[in-house]
């Protein structure tokens, strides 16, 4: 059987740039959001969330208005040559779009839960906002930031519906593991699908069991051995 | 000079409008829960906008909704005790002194913490996370914490209300001592009287968002000018009068008339003596003694509560005039059924405002 590797190099990369994208817009999309008490504050979180629930079609649909190449973003990028629809960069904003919900309610909660107290504590003490938010907000809030970033890149490895609208299915290219299931099973190469299915079963497990044992050491050395 | 506050602010029907002014000195703030006590301390640090006024510390002015300043809390040197010490869990005692000192060099820290550390009996545990400390390590901590950045003003929430007994007395003597040699204004906020009285200079009671009294603590515990702040400092016994002659009462609700020491400047009123005031007339006492009948007891460890009737004995349990706390010892030669109990006119207090 000749098996063509790349679609797990390929949803590998994807993955990681995303996820990538996703922590450091989540984390700040979530304290912001957190901070925020303002009146739109429902109206916000709902489409911070949408995607969440929206068919992945459908966030597939807004990228296209969006970079392809009649959109706003497509328009400005074919000025300097540049079209990234069906390219693996439009495979990444597809992930990045279809998982930040998950970092960002994920990270949000846990932001919610730190003590008031503390961060103004924190806030009496004569530092920034910013140090308030990194040294305090961030790793208080740490374990649910893990938690957001397995559940992301678990979500964009399973991406399907969006990658395949805006990045197509190009052999080597933008052929992640999940298109390749589809197109495998649809082609009746079923040993082919069991074997994608069993990678990504195997990487996404890897990575969410990871983390959970990460987490728990790290509270276990921030609660010490106790009294 | 000192630390003035000129606040209003308007929250879900509740209204808070404060004037005060404070020197360096220690002031309790005694009142309610949601009484507005909260809302003043989070203004004074910059946690919580007043929607009008001006707060002003010196020459610095900290709020002012005129000139559209408002200083961030960072900038206030204003340390914050707050009730649950609110310690950074995931920092060392040592990280968590030395949080607030990150412009200073690193040497400048580091013997500045050891300083702090050691003043707070705290060298052994400068490794430790927060986890493994017990309560009066954590105030501690957060004292130390607090202290560090060397604030102008310190205000404390509630700091014993999470210790034990036994500790709070302990702390208690512990804070004096810091307190002592802090050289700014501290606000202390407190439910419980004896503290109050301990620790501060002068108290302050704040009602329903303003401020019903402000003075010394031999004023608002001996001599409250207001039913309220009887109530609040802890008074248990308070009741309507009326006023015969410049030294002479009528109390209906108790059906008795008595004589004050100082002379009385309005006509109708309210008295109150606190329940370890009241005392068993003596052979020598000849104005305001009473017979009495015991309606009802409350025991403590030591001390015990009696709820007395006078004049006539009590119909039921609840039917009582004064409450009457005394030691136990004192509880045992009370063997008939009535006595003769002497209101001090030393202890007993006139207030202008009519009360039940």
């Amino acid at each position: 059987m000749n098996f063509d590797l790349s679609p797990a190099l390929i949803s590998i990369k994807i993955s990681v740039i995303s996820t990538s994208i996703i922590f450091i817009l989540g984390i700040t999309t979530a304290w912001w959001m957190t901070n925020y008490r303002g009146r739109w504050q429902g109206l916000l979180d709902g489409i911070l969330t949408l995607p969440l629930v929206l068919p992945p079609t459908v966030a597939g649909f807004g990228i296209l208005l969006l970079i392809g190449v009649r959109g706003p973003i497509g328009k400005f990028l074919s000025i300097f040559g540049v079209n990234i629809i069906f390219s693996w960069y439009a495979a990444v904003i597809a992930a990045t779009v279809v998982a930040f919900p998950l970092m960002y309610q994920t990270s949000r909660a846990s932001f919610e839960q730190i003590d008031a107290n503390i961060l103004n504590a924190a806030r009496t003490l004569g530092v920034t906002e910013w140090k308030v938010f990194w040294k305090i907000a961030v790793p208080m809030a740490w374990p649910g930031i893990l938690a957001g970033t397995a559940l992301s890149f678990a979500r964009s490895m399973g991406e399907f519906g969006a990658t395949l609208m805006v990045a197509g299915s190009i052999p080597g290219k933008t052929l992640t593991i999940p298109i390749a299931i589809y197109f495998a099973t649809a082609g009746g190469q079923m040993q082919v699908a069991l074997v994608w299915v069993l990678i990504i079963f195997t990487i996404s497990l890897t990575v969410m069991v990871a983390m959970n044992y990460w987490n728990k050491r790290l509270i276990k050395i921030r609660q010490g051995p106790g009294r | 000079m000192g630390l003035t506050i000129d606040i209003s602010r308007k929250l879900h029907g509740f209204k808070l409008e404060m004037e005060l002014s404070f020197e360096r000195e220690i002031v309790g703030v005694l009142g309610a829960s949601g009484s507005g006590k909260s809302m003043l301390l989070n203004s004074i640090a910059g946690l919580a906008r007043p929607d009008k006024g001006r707060i002003t510390h010196d020459e610095t002015v900290y709020f002012d909704s005129a000139r559209k300043i408002n200083i961030p809390p960072r900038d206030r040197k204003v340390g914050y005790l707050f009730q649950n010490y609110a310690m950074f869990p995931h920092l060392t005692v040592e990280e968590n002194i030395a949080f607030g000192l990150g412009k200073l060099p690193r040497e400048e820290q580091k013997r500045r913490v050891s300083e702090l550390l050691e003043r707070f009996h705290l060298s052994e545990m400068g490794k430790r996370y927060p986890s493994q400390l017990s309560g009066g390590q954590q105030q501690r901590v957060a004292l130390a914490r607090a202290l560090a950045v060397e604030p102008r003003i310190l205000l404390l929430d509630e700091p014993f209300s999470a210790l034990d007994e036994h500790l709070k007395n302990h702390m208690m003597k512990e804070m004096l001592e810091s307190l002592k040699s802090f050289q700014g204004t501290t606000l202390f906020v407190t439910h419980n009287m004896a503290e109050a009285y301990r620790l501060s200079d002068r108290i302050v009671v704040v009602n329903n968002g303003s401020v019903e009294t402000l003075g010394t603590k031999q004023e608002v515990f001996h001599n409250p000018k207001s039913l309220l702040t009887a109530k609040i400092t802890g008074c248990k016994n308070t009741a309507a009068a009326i006023r015969r002659f410049p030294r002479i009462v009528e109390i209906p609700a108790w059906g008795i008339v008595a004589e004050t020491e100082g002379e009385i400047n309005s006509v109708k009123g309210a008295v109150g003596i606190r329940e370890n005031h009241i005392r068993r007339a003596a052979e020598t006492d000849r104005i305001n003694c009473y017979p009495a009948w015991i309606s009802d007891e409350n025991e403590a460890p030591f001390r015990t509560t009696l709820y007395l009737k006078i004049g006539s004995p009590p119909a039921h349990s609840g039917d009582y005039h004064l409450q009457w706390e005394l030691d136990k010892e004192e509880r045992a030669t009370l063997t008939d059924p009535s006595f003769l109990i002497c209101l001090d006119p030393a202890r007993l207090f006139f207030m202008k405002e009519a009360g039940t």
